[in-house]
């Protein structure tokens, strides 16, 4: 396994305990979203505080975003992200491969076949 | 950069730098309809030279170089994925990250601006996270403020010699804690606490998104390691023609 294999390894094990840790720790804790933290300090300044504009989508559905829609949409957008690094990455992968096998000078190899 | 683009970027500025002199509030993903109108209005408009300078940075990336556009995509869509996912913290609330240090170092940090636009207003429109309302403040503190410091620490960490990674990791982690550290005193202009005044209450915005937000900076500045290691390995050409390399050693070094 080449040095680089290792520390990626590494440091995605760490990436993770770091992320579950807490979860096992805190066996209270709600977890609940820091951005409603952030509007529970808004009210404890400023006293009630009533936002003076609701989100669109909950304007036009006229009820908040059911939770489990907000978790699709959530999955939607990591499924986007996810699915172009994957696409770009193989691809690259794929590319390293070839131009390993052609050798040193191997685009050139390629840009010469494409002309013939 | 043509003629009509440089008029137009000058037009933003002025423009912003006028705006700017109403008080400028600050706040990470600040709620729907949660700062007051004049707010959103001045943090919108301080954002657009940056959107209009990050614009044209991009379309001059590509008309380069048509391959640039791979990496961009990754970098749009890496703030994709570490942006959706939200992540138990220590504190016992959860948070997501920011992800915008990748295309920072890679791009600058105004052609990250345009990527992390499309992120917020995905989240605002569709997920009423954040908002329309707040988008100005929220593109200010999280595509703009954050990138602009890790980018600024990558470039430190360079300068002084410091293993790339690290450097990498150190942009990431900062950036990622300073998007928190701006909404907190965005929402500190906006909300100033009786006693104290805005001082008092960007303290208290920071004891609610700084503890939380460290574990998830370290977890950003990890994976963006990670990727830079992934692209370093399978995407020499690319990187190469971003100017990410600057020497033949540099690329070396890594083998």
């Amino acid at each position: 396994m080449s040095k680089n294999k290792k520390t990626v390894i590494l440091l995605l094990i760490a990436a993770v305990l770091i992320a579950v840790v807490p979860l096992f720790v805190l066996k209270e804790a709600e977890f609940g979203g820091s951005d409603d933290a952030g509007s529970v300090m808004v009210e404890e300044i400023h006293g009630e505080y009533e936002p003076w504009f609701t989100p669109v989508l909950e304007t036009a559905l006229d009820r908040e975003l059911p939770g489990e829609i907000e978790s699709l949409i959530f999955c939607i957008q990591t499924g986007i992200g996810v699915g172009i690094i994957a696409f770009i990455m193989g691809r690259f992968v794929e590319r390293k491969k070839w131009t390993d096998s052609l050798g040193d000078n191997a685009f050139e190899v390629l840009r010469e076949k494409q002309k013939s | 950069m043509s003629k009509k683009e440089k008029i137009l970027l000058k037009a933003s500025i002025v423009f912003a730098a006028v705006f700017a002199i109403v008080p400028a509030a600050n706040a990470m993903h600040i709620m729907e309809g949660y700062l007051p109108a004049k707010y959103c209005v001045a943090w919108g408009v301080v954002c657009l030279p940056f959107l209009i300078a990050g614009f044209i940075s991009l379309k001059n990336k590509v008309k380069e170089n048509r391959r640039n556009l791979t990496l961009i995509a990754m970098s749009g869509a890496f703030i994709f994925v570490i942006s959706s996912l939200k992540i138990p913290s220590v504190t016992g609330s959860c948070s997501h990250m920011t992800g915008t240090g990748l295309g920072a170092i890679l791009f600058g940090p105004a052609s990250v601006s345009v990527l992390g636009v499309i992120v917020l207003l995905f989240q605002a429109l569709l997920l009423a996270h954040g908002g329309l309302t707040t988008l100005g403040a929220n593109t200010f503190s999280m595509a703009i403020a954050g990138p602009v410091v890790s980018f600024g620490i990558y470039k430190l960490c360079q300068k002084i010699n410091v293993n790339r990674r690290v450097g990498i990791f150190l942009a990431a982690f900062l950036g990622d804690l300073f998007t928190y550290c701006v909404t907190s005193i965005q929402l500190a202009f906006a909300y100033p606490s009786e006693a104290g005044g805005v001082g008092a209450s960007a303290v208290k915005f920071l004891g609610v998104f700084a503890p939380t937000q460290i574990p998830l900076a370290v977890i950003e500045g990890i994976l963006t390691v990670v990727i830079v290691i992934g692209l370093e390995t399978y995407a020499k050409p690319e990187l190469r023609s971003i100017g990410f390399f600057k020497n033949k050693k540099g690329e070396t070094q890594d083998e």
